[in-house]
């Protein structure tokens, strides 16, 4: 009797369900897109590394059989009976026709919906469909002042330090043997001559006392090859490549004064979460500086920026003028692709206003791949927006500016700002 | 208590290759003695994620592209990550050689109850049972998915995904009035599909263009005309073969696919009518197994108790009033059913003499190997349940009738209620009376070429709500307008629903 054949299958053909997986999430898109649009509302911004769980109605993906209704006759056979005797009358449980207690219990549970998890990557890419990065492309080609070295076969010259020994001894050995091999030749013929005279003893004759001295000339000029030569030198060839920088920074600058109640807080953030999940799909390495202010202008952490409060005046000025010290103390334009989300009531000191329009304008906005403002107020715009709406006209391609009401706005604005270009 | 003379095969939980095919020697060594008649079967090691892709493609290791298998993957997923659920600890291929899949995370216990379970249980039900003898050919089934699956990515090539997809999702939802129940279908074989499916294109085309041909009529021929011929002649209880065989408006591509799922819904036919049986049978051997190993020797004291926890787990028959309760545990009737026939042949009882004149004292081997071989569940039952285990069981019928205000329990477990309780719960297990028998009665082949459809009403149950879904996928696939007609148990027909649909027109 042989064995039994065991076959390991473990590492083949990982993800075979994937098309599958795929097909549905195709069909269901539109079910998919807005269960995800919901869940992405109700996460924090450090909490998107994972999958998300959604689900979607569950009637919209059913497979019909044909099955029987409520109704009619039914007979069932149960079992576990404590009390019962033939011809015992019972009331129907609420809810189960008839099957005892256990359609009743089943209907309280959560059957409507049907739940599934969905990758990082499927997520995100259902969330921001349709949705590009204004200006990535074009940046990233005139802007690359980034290089970086990489190996690009040999050369024939260089400085020393980057003599590549092997192949320049490689190139001399060949070279050697290609030279010599002529001389090389006649001195073995000669040579064999030479011992055939002396094998008849012969070895004493002028013609003999000739062949040596030839031979020796020929060893000479053998010898004479040189063993290295500047012409077999290889050196290690590099060239820059240009490299297009994969980190950005994400500048979060939120109005925290009085007037920016709870509700403008959670709008904002929601606001800030799209936006750095958005970059997260772009870039490798984000980085997030949040910058709050009333008055004053300060640098904080996540969890203070949206819940700590402030009461007082309004300053904007002071965030930008925060957020520009900070470019140009950490994060040089050259190797960071900088982004800027600024929310605000739109509520600002008159005089402050212009201010914030020049710096903006002047400081800010050369540096920076796009930068977002949204004012979350319900009424009409104040001289902040005015002096925006300036800007916008020197950087349409740069700068954009929308209004909020409410939560249900953000999506939608969000999509309008970041809405592909169709060039 | 037995005198142990072996040492323990392993007294560790992880498990190893060289262990594995130790416990299958054993094993196997062990079912010989008993005599279980199996198909060679291969074992293949996978992970939890590769048993999730097996799982939600309908156990097959080949099959299909469509996005139900997906959401059955991302459920299986869903439910998994969550822990709510297990895997399914084994899935087995009714192929020759058969295959039994063991799951990487399993303990060398688990492994080891598989093997018994699936590698010699499920495997001897396969090649012995006559309804997977007649309807399945175990040697051929993978070639027939593979032949499947490159066949459907074919037409997705040609004519595009979303085409072929609507045309299965009509097809899976017809898979349960797709089986023919009582004829015997021809052997599957790849060579042969291929060779005659381009044959069977150009026929069944040419078959279908003479129903449909619209010739002219001759002046004066009327007179001698026959009354309306009816078609189909009979009514027809499969309706994907009657679809792929009929339908005016699909091309031979499309019949083909109606035909790929038919075939495969009717493969797995035997598995619906035998779940009862098969999963007891395969119960009762892995339980009988490794308890014989045991007293042998060969297993440890950690490795039983491990077992008879997961094997009870399995087994478990919740009271009807429990949460958990969901009907009876298939699981739990069957092992203890086949248990009960070893019990009735090994120590039979008064009772048992009465019953089961026939079993009582017999060779339990001749008696068990009979009772697999020859019956489904509903036949199963009937011949077999003993008062003993509906006492067991503490059964009871009831009756909810809609004309009435209460629900009547009208038999227990008693002397008086037996037989009732018997025949009660075999008519549960026919596959007949649990789906409602809808047929196609009639095509109007002369006037609007609609499809009649007629559902034969049993004990005046009304369809579901699934019936204008079904009706659609229907006219999706036959492209005319499409009836359905009920007739309840005094033969008054009255029209349910009417689809009027003209598939030319919108293409």
């Amino acid at each position: 009797m042989v064995g039994v054949r065991i076959v390991d299958r473990r590492f083949d053909s990982k993800n075979k369900s994937a098309v599958n997986r795929s097909r549905f999430i195709r069909r269901f898109k539109s079910q998919i897109s807005k269960a995800v649009a919901e869940a992405i509302s109700k996460r924090g911004i450090a909490d998107i590394d994972n999958g998300e769980k959604i689900g979607i109605p569950a009637k919209d993906i059913s497979e019909p059989q044909f099955r029987y209704g409520r109704g009619g006759v039914r007979r069932d056979v149960l079992s576990g009976n404590d009390q019962y005797h033939t011809g015992d009358q019972l009331d129907r449980p609420s809810g189960g026709a008839g099957s005892g207690g256990s359609q009743a219990s089943q209907e309280g549970t959560h059957e409507d919906d049907f739940a599934f998890q969905l990758s990082r990557e499927e997520f995100l890419n259902i969330f921001f469909e349709d949705l590009a990065l204004p200006n990535l492309v074009k940046t990233q080609l005139t802007r690359i002042e980034e290089f970086k070295r990489v190996r690009a076969g040999y050369t024939q010259s260089g400085v020393p330090a980057n003599i590549n020994v092997v192949r320049s001894l490689r190139g001399a050995a060949g070279r050697r043997i290609a030279v010599g091999s002529p001389y090389r030749k006649a001195l073995r013929e000669l040579e064999e001559h030479l011992a055939r005279l002396e094998a008849c003893g012969d070895g004493d004759t002028r013609e003999a006392q000739e062949l040596r001295r030839e031979i020796a000339r020929l060893q000479r000029k053998i010898e004479r090859v040189p063993f290295i030569d500047t012409f077999d030198l290889r050196f290690n060839n590099r060239i820059r490549i240009p490299a297009p920088s994969t980190q950005a920074v994400m500048f979060c600058l939120m109005d925290v004064s009085g007037s920016m109640d709870e509700e403008k807080k959670q709008a904002a953030k929601r606001f800030f979460m799209l936006l750095y999940l958005f970059l997260r799909r772009t870039y490798q390495h984000i980085e997030v500086v949040f910058i709050r202010h009333h008055t004053q202008a300060f640098e904080v952490g996540e969890d203070e920026f949206f819940h700590s409060r402030e009461s007082g005046g309004t300053v904007v000025s002071s965030a930008l003028e925060l957020m520009h010290k900070i470019v140009v103390e950490r994060y040089s334009s050259r190797v960071w692709n900088i982004y800027g989300a600024q929310a605000s009531d739109g509520e600002n000191w008159d005089s402050d206003s212009p201010h914030c329009r020049d710096i903006l304008r002047d400081e800010i906005l050369p540096y920076v791949q796009y930068y977002a403002y949204i004012e979350i107020t319900a009424v009409e715009p104040q001289n902040l927006w005015h002096e925006y709406a300036r800007v916008r006209a020197a950087y349409p391609e740069r700068f954009a500016m929308q209004r909020i009401a409410g939560l249900p706005d953000i999506y939608p604005v969000f999509h309008e700002l970041f809405r592909k270009q169709l060039a | 208590m037995v005198k142990r003379k072996n040492k323990p095969i392993s007294t560790q939980s992880d498990w190893t290759f060289e262990l594995i095919a130790r416990y299958d020697e054993e094993i196997g060594r062990v079912a010989r003695h008993y005599g279980l008649d199996c198909y060679p079967h291969i074992i293949e090691v996978i992970t939890a994620e590769q048993m999730m892709d097996a799982y939600a493609s309908i156990g097959m290791p080949v099959n299909y592209h469509h996005w139900s298998f997906g959401k059955h993957f991302l459920a299986t997923e869903s439910g998994y990550r969550r822990g709510q659920m297990g895997l399914a600890y084994e899935i087995v291929i009714n192929s020759d050689p058969c295959i039994a899949y063991l799951m990487e995370e399993n303990t060398m216990m688990m492994q080891g109850l598989v093997i018994a379970h699936a590698a010699y249980g499920h495997n001897s039900f396969f090649k012995g049972n006559y309804l997977f003898r007649t309807w399945t050919s175990a040697d051929s089934i993978i070639d027939y998915m593979v032949f499947a699956r490159n066949f459907i990515a074919e037409c997705e090539e040609r004519h595009g995904e979303e085409e072929v997809e609507r045309l299965i999702d009509s097809c899976h939802a017809l898979l349960n009035v797709g089986v023919d129940r009582y004829k015997r279908p021809p052997k599957l074989s790849l060579l042969k599909e291929k060779e005659r499916q381009k044959e069977r294109e150009e026929y069944l085309q040419s078959q279908v263009n003479e129903l449909w041909r619209t010739l002219p009529v001759r002046p004066g021929a009327d007179k001698d005309e026959p009354p309306a011929r009816r078609f189909p002649s009979e009514p027809e209880e499969n309706l994907l073969y009657f679809f792929e065989k009929n339908a005016p408006l699909l091309e031979p591509w499309q019949r083909e696919i109606v035909r790929i799922v038919r075939k495969i819904g009717q493969y797995f036919l035997p598995q619906r009518q035998t779940q009862l049986m098969n999963e007891g049978w395969a119960s009762f051997w892995h339980y009988t197994l490794l308890n014989h190993l045991y007293d042998e020797g060969l297993l440890s004291d950690g490795f039983m108790i491990e077992f008879l926890q997961s094997h009870t787990n399995v087994l478990y028959q919740p009271p009807y009033h429990s949460p958990h309760y969901s009907g009876i545990n298939p699981y739990a009737l069957g092992f203890a059913m086949w248990r009960d026939l070893r019990r009735m042949c090994e120590a039979p009882t008064a009772e048992d003499r009465e019953w089961f004149p026939e079993v009582a004292g017999g060779d339990w081997h001749e008696t068990l190997d009979f009772a697999m071989r020859n019956f489904k569940d509903e036949s199963f039952i009937a011949q077999y349940l003993s008062p003993k285990l509906m006492r067991e069981f503490r059964m009871f019928a009831i009756v909810d009738d809609d004309r009435r205000d209460k629900i009547q329990v009208d038999a227990i477990h008693d002397d008086q209620g037996y037989r009732a309780l018997r025949q009660r719960l075999s008519d549960q297990y026919n596959l007949g009376s649990r789906e409602p028998n809808i047929q196609v009665w009639n095509v109007d082949f002369q006037g609007d070429r609609s499809l009649t459809l007629r559902h034969f009403h049993h004990q005046r149950r009304p369809l579901g709500d699934t019936r204008d879904e079904m009706l659609n996928h229907i006219a999706n696939l036959w492209g005319f307008p499409v009836r359905l007609e009920e007739q309840d148990e005094h033969g008054h027909v009255k029209l349910v629903r009417e689809i009027l649909v003209d598939r030319r027109r919108t293409r």
